[in-house]
């Protein structure tokens, strides 16, 4: 018998209606265990911890905190007992300073002065550097999340919750947040962490409890397995991986981009700097890079929503476009799918029907003389819902009633169906489950054989080495060569993202610089 | 150097009202209300003031009265707009024209009566330095007051907790409902303090700068309320300064039209205060101080869970 566990959690359920988010869940949680919490979205992840930490009753089921059985009935609750926790969203306030932010979160109010002192002490007892007198609004993304750390660390929790940390994170920004973390266990803190990146959980994590619609599946050691077999378990089948082979460019560009020049625009805007890229037909080129480095200035320059300073700056099949706007560019045969589906993407309260309407006029002859021709478009809306297995209440549903994968599948097939010459995408997969990924991912490598020049914009690094032919990295602004997919490994597109420029002349192990 | 004194002394009154209106609204812009409903909150204050004065001989009750009208407007204006989350733009200016009719029929039977102006707080000995005394220290108190108010709501904003909360309301209500602020109650607080503000103001034209009550005697105070905020930037120091800058262009315009400097009809040195409000907002914009702006502001927020 071993002492008793730091967080227990047994006979677990929850339903939202007739839908069972937790069903009959047992976790335990050791003193200083680092933890994995495994599952597709869905699956349930969330729901369990938020019962822990107070957010949401469980239904039924007990929870006991170091052996004793306890009641967690609010967040404050939790933190009374010592549960901390830092969510995947932050909650900061951009014009306060790291100090106010702080104070925000307290539930005990500290006078001004001791707090600075006690965020200056604990940052430096776990290698968090943080000024407590700076603005958010002037912090990288990886400082924003010691914020949130530092803030759940001084209340001195047992037991700390991570919910998808490293989703926003280069490389070396996540050793870093590793090392702190491994840190924090030693001094007694249990860690429970949230992530669907098996590589990173492999490395941190001594134990992990993996869950399938509400259930638990398998409680496992991660080290000792592969990532494809944990992948299956979190699935319920085998994965398909869809594995492209590398193809040589060949042929003419059908999207050129030539010492593209874009000022920034607001006060958080990147400016563009002499961006130079080829696409060819049959090839996927993906850019790498963390968000806020130029991805929006770059997509609103292909797209057409800012025009570039002269024509011959971009090329679409050889024609100048630079100065077109978007609707010219479909015509000529250009698609995109932004990154933002609600609002961008599509309208979310119109119809499919109208959604399919508004991006595909053009190509798909919706439309004629000014007159909409319905027909068409359901017609044209129904084939995209079969193609691509679209589950939603049928083409007159409004496009904000269907799941962020479903509403990404139709819009992917939406841009698809035109047959376009070029496809600008940008994060495909973004908060979508594995198997709707996996359909996305399909298409587009089918779109490519069927010789389609397609440029994807992607955070995350493993979408961008399944699918990409080359490799490019966007840091401030400034785009580097591509480099082909068996040349970009992992360090050397994570030092690329974190702004060293060497990276590309000296073979790797460099000395990974503090992201900035 | 009488005409220089002159106009200063007479600058100082003029500022007043400006200053006490906008204070209350950056309050409430800063916890992410906007509230166009300055001018008829003033109005209703400037004719409850003087009303309730005039009826009971007690200025201090005028006062007070005044404040409570106009938080009462402003009550109407949270409930719209934070409880049933009707659009804050719509419902501010339907609160102006509310206001304006409401005051006018309060007033009907109060035009041209006489009232005594609120004393003037002389202070025995430095009241009588020359150009000193009568340019600092012989004011009423609501001129003080403003000026404690203004400095008493930088504080409160910058150094309290409870005013960190208030920002946080305005800057992101759903983070700030996430960490267990009230960002509703806050947010009404805010609304109210900006409608009492707004009462005082209207007291102060009704009762000291034109004693008596004339129907839309505020002509458009409340409008330039509003634009000091942004002017400010949000920021109370800013805002005193802004205030007095506008308080002096009122009274340089009348001292132009008197003296007929230039062969214009009186209308055009009418306008220019107005017509620098409208300047300082397009260069304001063009400047792209928009990173000021809480960036909740005048936006609805429900309560989730």
């Amino acid at each position: 018998m071993s002492a008793a566990a730091r967080l227990e959690m047994a006979g677990i359920s929850k339903s939202f209606g007739s839908f069972a988010a937790n069903a009959d869940i047992d976790l335990k949680i050791a003193p200083s265990e680092i933890q994995a919490l495994l599952g597709e979205n869905g699956a349930g992840k969330s729901t369990l911890v938020k019962i822990a930490y107070g957010v949401l009753a469980p239904d039924a089921g007990s929870i006991l905190w170091n052996g004793r059985e306890v009641r967690i009935d609010s967040p404050r609750a939790a933190r009374a007992l010592g549960i901390g926790m830092v969510f995947q969203h932050f909650s900061l306030f951009e014009p306060l300073t790291v100090l106010e932010n702080v104070a925000l979160g307290l539930d005990r109010p500290e006078p001004a002065r001791a707090l600075a002192e006690r965020i200056r002490r604990v940052s430096k007892t776990y290698g968090l550097p943080l000024d407590p007198n700076q603005r958010v609004a002037d912090l990288s993304t990886g400082e924003r999340q010691r914020i949130e750390i530092v803030r759940a660390l001084l209340a001195e929790p047992s037991l700390l919750i991570m919910d998808e940390p490293t989703s926003v994170l280069t490389p070396q920004e996540v050793q870093t947040l590793f090392d702190t973390l491994r840190r924090i266990a030693a001094d007694g803190c249990s860690i429970l962490y949230i992530s669907h990146k098996l590589e990173e959980v492999r490395a941190l994590c001594s134990s992990a409890t993996v869950l399938r619609r509400g259930r638990v599946v398998e409680r496992l050691d991660p080290r000792e397995r592969s990532a494809r077999e944990i992948a299956a378990l979190m699935v319920g089948t085998e994965l398909v991986e869809s594995v492209r082979a590398a193809v040589p460019s060949q042929g003419p560009a059908r999207l050129e981009v030539r010492g593209l020049d874009l000022p920034g625009q607001g006060t958080h805007g990147v400016a563009l700097k002499a961006i130079d890229l080829a696409v060819h037909g049959g090839e996927i080129v993906g850019i790498a890079g963390i968000a806020g480095n130029g991805q929006a200035e770059l997509l609103a320059a292909l797209s057409g929503e800012r025009r570039s300073p002269r024509p011959g700056m971009i090329l679409l099949d050889g024609a100048p476009v630079g100065q077109l706007g978007p609707t010219s560019r479909r015509r000529l045969g250009q698609a995109y799918v932004p990154e933002e589906r609600n609002g961008h993407g599509a309208v979310g309260p119109m119809s499919l029907v109208d959604n399919a309407i508004l991006g595909a006029w053009q190509r798909a002859a919706l439309a004629a003389r000014g007159w909409l021709r319905h027909g068409r478009a359901r017609l044209y809306a129904e084939a995209v819902i079969q193609a691509f297995d679209v589950r939603c209440g049928g083409p007159g549903a409004p496009a904000a009633s269907l799941s962020g994968g479903n509403l990404q599948k139709f819009i992917m097939g939406r841009e698809i169906g035109q047959d376009p010459a070029v496809l600008i995408v940008a994060q495909p997969t973004w908060g979508v489950d594995a198997a709707a990924a996996a359909a996305i991912h399909r298409a587009l490598i089918e779109l490519a054989e069927n010789g389609a020049a397609i440029l994807l914009l992607s955070q995350d690094l493993d979408e961008i080495l399944t699918l990409a032919d080359r490799v490019a990295v966007l840091n401030e602004g400034s785009l580097s060569p591509a480099l082909p997919r068996d040349q970009a490994d992992r360090e050397r597109l994570g030092l690329l993202m974190g702004g060293a420029h060497g990276a590309l002349s000296t073979d790797g192990r460099s000395e990974a610089p503090v992201a900035a | 150097m009488d005409q220089v004194t002159a106009f200063l002394i007479a600058v100082i009154p003029a500022a007043t009202p400006l200053l006490l209106a906008a204070l209350g609204e950056l309050v409430s812009e800063r916890a992410g209300v906007l509230n166009l409903g300055v001018e008829g909150m003033m109005l209703v204050g400037a004719v409850t003031g003087f009303a309730v004065t005039v009826t009971t001989g007690s200025a201090i009750s005028g006062v007070g009265a005044a404040m409570l009208a106009s938080a009462i407007l402003a009550l109407g204006f949270a409930f719209l707009t934070l409880t049933l989350m009707a659009n804050q733009v719509a419902s501010g200016l339907a609160l102006t024209i509310l206001g304006t009719g409401a005051a006018a029929l309060i007033g009907a039977g109060f035009v041209g009566m006489p009232v005594e102006r609120l004393p003037h707080l002389d202070v025995p000995g430095l009241s009588d330095l020359p150009v000193v005394g009568p340019l600092l220290f012989a004011h009423d108190a609501l001129v003080y007051l403003s000026l404690i108010l203004a400095l008493a709501t930088g504080l409160f904003l910058n150094r309290t907790r409870a005013g960190l909360i208030l920002r946080a309301c305005g800057e992101d209500a759903g983070s700030a409902h996430a960490l267990g602020h009230p960002v509703i109650l806050t947010r009404y607080l805010a609304v109210l303090f900006g409608g009492a503000m707004a009462g005082l103001a209207g007291a102060f034209l009704s009762l000291s700068y034109t004693p008596m009550w004339s129907e839309a005697m505020t002509a458009g105070r409340g409008w330039i309320a509003l634009a000091l905020v942004v002017f400010a930037s949000w920021r109370p120091g800013r805002l005193v300064l802004g205030a007095y800058l506008f308080g002096g262009l009122s009274i340089l315009q009348l001292y132009a039209q008197n003296m007929g400097i230039l062969a214009l009809p009186s209308q055009v040195f009418a306008m220019t205060p107005y017509l620098v409000t409208i300047l300082v907002l397009i260069l304001i914009s063009l400047r792209r101080a928009r990173s000021a702006t809480p960036a909740s502001l005048g936006q609805s927020f429900r309560a989730t869970q």
